[in-house]
């Protein structure tokens, strides 16, 4: 990537309608995770096996966080939270494979992981508390505070879209300087950062969906010991 | 070259620097701040991480910001057409 990370470059054309190549490589991560999935869960057994025992404990890292950070049982929480993480995993790790770039180095790909979120946190607070209980708490801790919180809402939103977008655009936008002024193999030691960047963007993209959800479902309540935002 | 294009690299390079200041001395501090914390209770690292890790992304996103304003006074320039 050395042109404008604004701009997707176009694979090819349907009718009218332009498919870039984030869509592309969206798509086939989307196949391709689903496709592991299905495998991987397709003859559970009470006795697992070692394939199913490292499912389990993925599954169990991911509810171990959930609990941590909401403090709520995490179940209904796991399918969107887990499902988020490993697809950005996913996706940023994928400027492994040469040719290849990350889809999340797009805004629109990282828009669209954003307003999951965004009707995520709604979805969930609603079904919390109420529509009502719900709209109450944008009045917490006094109804002073109800545009600061309306406003609130939609700027956490963008500040989890471009972060994400500016931590992996960025990673590539320097790969691909640094490949371009000094040459072959030197921009590997880049590359591993990274991987290292990558996790922990897709890492903290999760832990801030969950955070924000957990302030849905939680605010104005008798607080959590360790709660935050 | 005309003066809108000077000014905006201009404008580019001086959000990206100055505005890597402010994030790099808070982030700096945080962690300081949890290196003592962690050496005072090692029992209680995973939280103070957790904690650390999701502070660090909110206190990077300020420099972000400025990245991106950079991107778009490079890429995006309204009055260059």
């Amino acid at each position: 990537m050395i042109g404008s990370p604004l701009t997707a470059k176009v694979a090819f054309t349907v009718g009218p309608v332009a498919v870039t190549e984030p869509v592309v490589v969206t798509w086939a991560l989307m196949a391709l995770l689903g496709l592991g999935g299905w495998l991987a869960t397709r003859s559970l057994t009470l006795r697992p096996s070692a394939r199913q025992t490292i499912i389990e404990m993925i599954v169990g890292v991911i509810e171990d966080q959930i609990q941590g950070t909401m403090r709520v049982t995490p179940t209904p929480y796991v399918p969107m939270t887990g499902t988020l993480f490993i697809f950005i995993l996913a996706a940023n790790w994928c400027s492994l494979i040469p040719g290849i770039e990350p889809p999340t180095a797009h805004i629109e790909t990282d828009a669209a992981l954003g307003l999951i979120v965004f009707f995520a946190i709604l979805y969930f607070g609603i079904r919390g508390r109420g529509l009502v209980g719900y709209l109450k708490t944008f009045a917490e801790p006094t109804f002073i505070m109800i545009p600061l919180n309306i406003v609130e809402t939609f700027t956490r939103t963008f500040s989890l879209i471009v972060r994400l977008f500016g931590n992996v655009m960025s990673g590539v936008f320097v790969v691909g300087i640094v490949l371009s002024l000094a040459g072959l193999l030197v921009p590997i030691p880049l590359m591993a950062l990274d991987l290292l960047t990558g996790a922990v963007q897709a890492y903290i993209f999760t832990v801030l969906a969950m955070v924000f959800i957990g302030s849905a479902l939680n605010e104005g309540r008798a607080p959590a010991k360790g709660k935050r935002s | 070259m005309n003066w809108i294009e000077i000014v905006s690299i201009l404008a580019a390079a001086m959000a990206v620097s100055f505005g890597a200041i402010g994030p790099a001395l808070g982030e700096g501090r945080a962690v300081a701040a949890a290196m003592d914390a962690i050496a005072r209770q090692p029992e209680s690292a995973g939280t103070i991480s957790r904690t650390l890790f999701v502070g660090l992304a909110m206190i990077e996103t300020m420099a972000i910001y400025c990245l991106v304003v950079a991107l778009l006074v490079l890429f995006a320039n309204p009055f260059i057409h």
